[in-house]
């Protein structure tokens, strides 16, 4: 089952033809991705070859999902061009749309997420600046590397990609459900509450492990949530807590205001909500290990 | 990037927020000629990103040219709160106020919009407002794609209840001050106070401003906005070579890759510290994906070159990247170093996991550097890379 990308999802890339989208989409297609097209308006009518499979390359979205009916569209074009991009995505009305770009300037997030809303929500985003989704053994949509572990019942949701990866290696044992990186700019499509509302209603996954850093309320809130919404177990980590106040930590969203953001409060607001929180990954995956195994 | 006050007049000023004349000097003789300029008084302010700079006595009123120069030769080079005054702004001295407001519009991350926050009780910071008297902040949405219309404005003003003589004047100022945020790529524009003065005009007296540094594509303007005199000189000169890198005040110094991890591995590294007399990290530095062995030796040229490090603590998990590739840039940009001459004295503890992770711990073995310990766990790499710190400091 696993939530929102499956083996049967469809799969075009939005910048397949560039650098960065020619070597994930081979790689995506190596995990077993149902890829069945690109998007570039220069190279429509033509093939790129993947090692022997012939993936189309469409003028637009529409066209793309009007010829190979896909569900789910991926985005790699450099950050000037996005807030296009994801916009001609909710414009043909793509069930997913994943947007891996970083960098992206946050009035054109806040724009495209605007304009979702007024097109009344018809597009899941997931990102922007975000590694993806992976469904193992059934989808990859992303960067995620596809290797690190196998299907299994645990569901990851995380503002960071090396954090999901090294969540995902830890537990590799165990197996995933689904994990999903959200990304860490200040404004993001898909939250921690969107990804914990639907492990929760996922009959595949039986643990949760929510991974948060600092800057923003988006883990106060979602502990809220888990309060009032979620029965199934959820394991936290949140990353940050030695960062400065008023310094950028990479992620654009990632940085302590004054008092508010700090990694202290995100973790005391998820164990009052019920939630273990590791100290560091290796304990977070040790906390998660006892639980399944109780 | 958060501007300073005068850099946020000129673009209030650029853009039609009605602001006081004001410039930007950095030697006090200078103040001579910019308070001549303003008919022979001014009002001299420092320049630092920090609140509180009146009470420390960083703005003082000057009735003279001379007391002018007085005022900048006391002010420039002052300490106000950890921050060093560069530069001075000499501006017009302020006509009468008879009522401070607060107008302010921002980035609302929780609700992924924009906001606008009114007060008619401005001059003091607005959370004070909003803890102590929250029915006199009025908080609006604004939809970054319908804006801040005349009408918009008007539903603020109405909100945060402006006297009727005013509102025209308000409203104008906030259609002018949406136009700034919106232009400039903005994540937050403040005007506090914006002050109804006795002629009845409504000005800007002192503002906040900060952007986007995600923005800079498309505002080449951001340049010469960056505060060059205040970066520390490790940040700066890992801002030329491209690395994401804060300096810190540890002993321990820190690469990693992607922005999630190295924040981890800096507070893996705090917990070990607290067994090895407190050391602490040094730095977050995130090479990024793909780290070829140029970037890794200019990563560790900078944390190298840091004279607070003790040790260096090499974090990656290999994800597309595979960890022989790391490994090899770990070897190559040591070699690289000691190519240019320079003394590598500090250790080395590498932890390296996932993507080809046995071989790249392999080709460390074999490189048998004598700086570079291998540990496999992040959390055993953490305490020895604290140990190590701890035994040299």
């Amino acid at each position: 089952m696993a939530i929102w990308l499956n083996k049967d999802s469809k799969v075009i890339v939005q910048g397949m033809t560039g650098a960065t989208g020619m070597k994930h989409t081979k790689l995506m297609l190596g995990d077993g991705t149902n890829v069945v097209g690109g998007v570039n308006p220069r190279k429509a009518g033509q093939t790129v070859d993947f090692d022997g499979t012939e993936v189309p390359v469409f003028g637009t979205v529409k066209e793309a999902i009007e010829k190979t009916g896909a569900n789910v569209s991926v985005i790699f074009v450099p950050e000037k061009f996005t807030k296009d991009a994801v916009v001609e995505a909710i414009d043909a009305e793509i069930p997913l749309a994943v947007v891996i770009t970083e960098g992206i300037a946050v009035h054109d997030t806040a724009a495209f997420w605007a304009y979702a809303g007024k097109k009344g929500n018809k597009t899941r985003i997931i990102g922007p600046n975000c590694p993806g989704i992976i469904t193992p053994g059934g989808s990859n949509v992303g960067i995620i590397p596809g290797d690190i572990t196998k299907p299994g019942r645990i569901g990851l949701v995380s503002k960071s990609g090396t954090l999901t990866y090294q969540m995902m290696y830890e537990l590799r044992d165990i197996g995933f459900s689904t994990a999903v990186g959200i990304g860490g700019d200040p404004i993001i499509g898909t939250t921690h509450i969107d990804a914990l509302a639907a492990f929760q209603d996922d009959p595949d996954t039986d643990l949760i492990v929510m991974i948060g850093e600092i800057g923003g309320d988006a883990e106060e809130r979602a502990a809220a949530f888990i309060k009032d919404n979620v029965t199934k177990p959820v394991v936290g980590y949140v990353a940050g807590f030695t960062a400065p106040e008023g310094k950028t930590m990479g992620h654009a969203g990632a940085i302590v205001s004054g008092s508010s953001g700090t990694a202290q409060a995100k973790k005391e607001a998820l164990e009052a909500a019920g939630v273990k929180v590791g100290k560091t990954p290796t304990e977070t995956a040790k906390l998660a290990r006892e639980i399944l195994s109780a | 990037m958060d501007l300073f006050e005068y850099q946020a007049r000129d673009l209030f000023a650029k853009h039609d927020v009605p602001v006081l004349a004001g410039e930007v000097i950095d030697t006090p003789e200078a103040a001579r000629a910019a308070t001549e300029r303003l008919g022979g008084k001014s009002v001299v302010k420092a320049q630092v990103k920090v609140g509180g700079r009146g009470k420390a006595g960083g703005v003082k009123l000057a009735a003279t040219v001379d007391e002018a120069v007085e005022h900048a030769t006391n002010i420039l080079g002052m300490d106000i709160k950890g921050h060093t005054v560069h530069k001075v702004m000499i501006a017009e001295t302020a006509p009468e106020i008879v009522e401070e407001y607060y107008v302010s519009f921002l980035l609302d991350r929780a609700n992924r919009t924009f906001l606008s926050i009114a007060s008619v009780e401005g001059g003091m910071e607005i959370e004070e407002v909003a803890a102590t008297r929250p029915e006199a902040v009025a908080k609006t949405p604004i939809d970054p794609i319908d804006g801040v219309t005349e009408e918009k404005a008007r539903e603020i003003v109405e909100a945060a209840k402006f006297p009727a003589e005013v509102a025209d004047k308000v409203v104008n100022v906030l259609v002018k001050l949406w136009d700034t945020f919106i232009k400039s790529d903005a994540l937050l524009v403040e005007v506090n106070p914006l002050a109804k003065v006795a002629s009845g005009e409504v000005l800007a007296l002192d503002g906040k401003v900060s952007l986007d540094d995600n923005a800079e594509f498309r505002h080449p303007e951001y340049e010469e906005l960056h505060d060059k005199a205040a970066a520390n000189p490790l940040e700066a000169a890992a801002k030329e070579k491209n690395l994401n890198y804060v300096k810190l005040d540890g002993e321990v110094g820190i690469i990693g890759n992607g922005a999630g991890l190295v924040m981890s591995t800096l507070d893996v590294v705090a917990y070990a510290g607290e067994k090895h007399g407190n050391v602490k990290p040094a730095n977050f530095l995130d090479i990024g994906g793909g780290a070829s062995a140029q970037v890794m030796a200019n990563g560790l040229e900078i944390i190298l070159g840091d004279p607070d490090v003790k040790s260096v603590f090499v974090n990656v998990f290999g994800g597309i990247t595979a960890c022989d590739e790391v490994a090899n840039g770990i070897v190559q940009a040591l070699k690289l170093l000691e190519d240019r001459g320079e003394q590598v004295t500090k250790p080395l503890v590498v932890r390296l996991d996932g993507n080809n992770a046995e071989l790249g711990r392999q080709i460390l073995t074999d490189a048998n550097h004598p700086l570079v310990q291998r540990v496999d766990t992040m959390d055993g790499a953490a305490d020895k890379a604290a140990e190590l710190a701890h035994a040299a400091k």
